[in-house]
């Protein structure tokens, strides 16, 4: 029985079904905002299915000299991913469940679709694909520095918890992390390194359609792209989900006000992505390490210092 | 230039001949060592319709349509310098006073459009695409006046040798004054956005530097010249139309980098308003056509400014009622090269919009000669190039079975 409910837990809800749509629907939603910003009607409601559906109907050209294994693996492994690291937020939020060190898990999992497209980029033997992958590291190697320092925040405020419900719990019963000073600046640093995660303006280089006409995805067409797309449709929902039951306090509880107030707190981090990559031009690829090094990796470093000092003299709004 | 096989360390990076960056056919071969750029080839033709040869088969009125078609954004500073060659050709006509200040008038409107979508698409270059929205956005009210008073959005079919086609209806300026005092405040809203944006100043500001000795060397033309500190305008150093009987200013920056180049053409636009007001406010009542009965033989040039810099037309008359020879120097040919100097040792993230900054169009641009390069002697002819594209056509079909 523990295999079904947990293939039900990975599958249907709140793993891979239950992703796809929410997905989808804030997709739509980010579509939707970018359009109004910009004086223009936008999509209709379900046109993410649509692209996807077509998506799924075209033919797959796989270049020549590419390794098929590799080419239609990464796109795979991202989505496997993407659905492991929601399925883990989802069950920790709403059943409360989740086991030893799973927020370090999740660090891991989170990596997997920027890899994912490296792997990609790298298989399909174009040179501009392998610009777009050798970017994609570069920003890897910027952004996951100050994002797990940043994680360290929560960790040290609760007295070093890594499990997901033991975070949500010393949420629940003391306020959220983000209620802090040093809860603040981490939540600041995590919604930055989040946009690069996502691969959104002004941290979109490795797809940098006006430079590499789609970076490392350029090859890929049909099925295996779709699959791309649904992946960042399931991080859509995956990574601001895992900030706010992390950083931001989660549901406040399982009553209908908590999960009204935590989809509030998700909408808002989804919003704040759409506008930034909205208001900004794209950096370039040095410019947004050095961002990331700097800037944002002090700012990363002060929230885990603030945060030890308040924990180990107990003033809670450190 | 470099044909023979990179080495190894370096790769080419195609940008185009069809590329989500250009709006038109052509090819920059970008090579590159990992992320900067050491080389580029330049190769154009992919967009070459022989105008040049089609006005030697039509009448001097109908040249006017034809050039118009050259390119659609330029559509009329390419009739404007033809008509004042052919009018140079008749030994100076004398245009009447309201003729000129409408061509004024159209041709500042085409800048105005032509520098808005360029700001559009620059934003869009640099993944910013609400700017490239918004630049659109404000750019369509021009076409509407355009629209009001030409009857046409773009190819006005205004100019014609010895004056203008058509008057313009002055129970329209009152209307047309208040869009443009709308239009300048949203112009001086990008500005701001422009200006005061520390991430678009991290981006654009010290890249693609064209030197004022570069900007010279090359022949550079328009913004991407002014940019520089190169005051050329022939709105300024040879005036045309009625742009010496209002009062503007040459917009010069001094970088020469893409942020100055930016700055220049949005200045350029606040300029190019003040002198539509003006001349609407000016217009002198009156004739609008010198009606020229024939062109003399002879030869005769005439210049305009256009969006992207000075366009040249050359003409030569047997006496007949159409040109034996019609040249065409549009400013991308001269400002193209300018790559050379600009984007080598930039990295490639960079070279996209450094490419995009002087503004290119190739449909202006395109020519074609085939040339042995020994002895310098014309290898085909016009007749070769239709021999061979109808062979090609018949092989074509002859494949396809049809």
């Amino acid at each position: 029985m523990k295999i079904l409910t947990d293939l039900w837990a990975f599958l249907i809800f709140p793993g891979f079904v239950f992703m796809a749509v929410l997905g989808m629907l804030v997709s739509w939603i980010d579509r939707k905002v970018t359009a109004r910003v910009q004086y223009r009607v936008g999509p209709p409601l379900l046109q993410p299915l649509w692209d996807l559906l077509k998506l799924l109907g075209k033919e797959t050209v796989v270049p020549r000299g590419a390794s098929r294994l590799a080419f239609f693996g990464a796109p795979l492994i991202g989505l496997a991913g993407a659905v492991f690291v929601g399925t883990m937020v989802g069950v920790a939020m709403f059943f409360g469940e989740g086991f030893y060190g799973d927020l370090i898990v999740a660090i891991y999992m989170l990596v997997l679709p920027s890899l994912a497209i490296i792997m990609g980029g790298i298989a399909s033997k174009n040179p501009l694909a392998s610009v777009g992958a050798s970017r994609e590291m570069k920003l890897i190697v910027g952004y996951e520095l100050p994002f797990i320092l940043a994680l360290l925040v929560p960790v040290i405020q609760s007295g070093g918890q890594l499990r997901l419900t033991g975070l949500l719990e010393h949420q629940y019963a003391n306020g959220s992390f983000a209620a802090s000073i040093s809860g603040v600046i981490a939540l600041v640093v995590v919604i930055l390194c989040m946009q690069a995660k996502m691969g959104l303006v002004p941290f979109d280089q490795a797809e940098a359609e006006t430079e590499l006409t789609g970076g490392a995805l350029i090859e890929y067409s049909g099925p295996a792209l779709a699959i791309y797309k649904l992946t960042k449709m399931l991080m859509f929902y995956a990574v601001p989900m895992f900030v706010v039951a992390v950083l931001w306090g989660g549901f406040g509880g399982l009553t209908a006000w908590g999960i009204a107030l935590g989809v509030v707190k998700y909408l808002v981090l989804v919003v704040l992505m759409t506008l930034i990559r909205n208001t900004n031009p794209r950096l370039r690829i040095e410019h947004a390490v050095k961002f990331f090094w700097g800037v944002v990796s002090v700012l990363a470093v002060c929230s885990v210092v603030l945060a030890a000092i308040g924990t180990y003299l107990g003033i809670e709004w450190m | 230039m470099s044909n023979n096989t990179p080495p190894k360390t370096r790769s080419v990076i195609p940008i185009g001949p069809f590329h989500p960056l250009q709006e038109e056919p052509e090819l920059f071969r970008l090579h590159v060592e990992g992320e900067t750029v050491v080389d580029v080839d330049v190769e154009i033709g992919w967009n070459h319709r022989g105008i040049e040869k089609l006005a030697e088969d039509r009448t001097w009125d109908q040249v006017t349509f034809l050039i118009e078609r050259i390119c659609g954004i330029c559509s009329t500073s390419h009739p404007i310098a033809y008509v004042q060659a052919v009018e140079d050709c008749c030994g100076g006509v004398d245009v009447p006073e309201r003729a000129l200040y409408i061509r004024t008038v159209i041709a500042e409107l085409e800048r105005l459009h032509s520098h808005l979508l360029w700001t559009g698409l620059a934003g869009h270059f640099l993944g910013y695409n609400t700017i490239f929205m918004w630049g659109w956005k404000y750019r369509e009210p021009v076409l509407d006046i355009c629209e009001e008073l030409t009857g046409n959005r773009n190819h006005y079919a205004m100019i014609k040798p010895g004056g203008v086609r058509r008057d313009l209806d002055p129970s329209l300026f009152p209307s047309v004054h208040k869009r443009l005092d709308e239009l300048k405040k949203q112009v001086e809203l990008l500005i701001g956005a422009v200006t005061d944006d520390p991430v678009l100043h991290a981006r654009l500001k010290g890249i693609g530097v064209l030197t004022k000795e570069d900007a010279i060397d090359y022949c550079a033309l328009g913004p991407v010249s002014r940019a520089s500190g190169v005051p050329a305008d022939v709105r300024r150093n040879h005036p045309y139309a009625a742009y010496d009987r209002v009062d503007w200013d040459v917009i010069t920056a001094e970088k020469g980098d893409v942020y100055d180049k930016t700055i220049v053409r949005l200045l350029e636009c606040l300029e190019s308003i003040k002198i539509i007001h003006q001349c609407l406010d000016n217009m002198p009542e009156g004739e609008i056509d010198a009606k020229i009965e024939e062109v003399p033989p002879g030869e005769g040039i005439g210049h305009g400014e256009a969006p992207r810099g000075e366009t040249i037309h050359y003409v030569r008359s047997d006496g007949t009622n159409s040109p034996i020879r019609h040249k065409v120097r549009a400013p991308t040919y001269m400002n193209l090269p300018t790559c050379k100097a600009t984007v080598i040792g930039e990295s490639i993230t960079d070279a996209t919009i450094i490419l995009a900054a002087i503004d290119p169009c190739y449909c202006c641009t395109e020519r074609t000669a085939a040339i042995d390069a020994g002895s310098k002697k014309t290898i085909m002819t016009g007749k070769d190039l239709i021999r061979l594209s109808q062979e090609k056509t018949l092989r074509l079909r002859k494949e396809l079975g049809l």
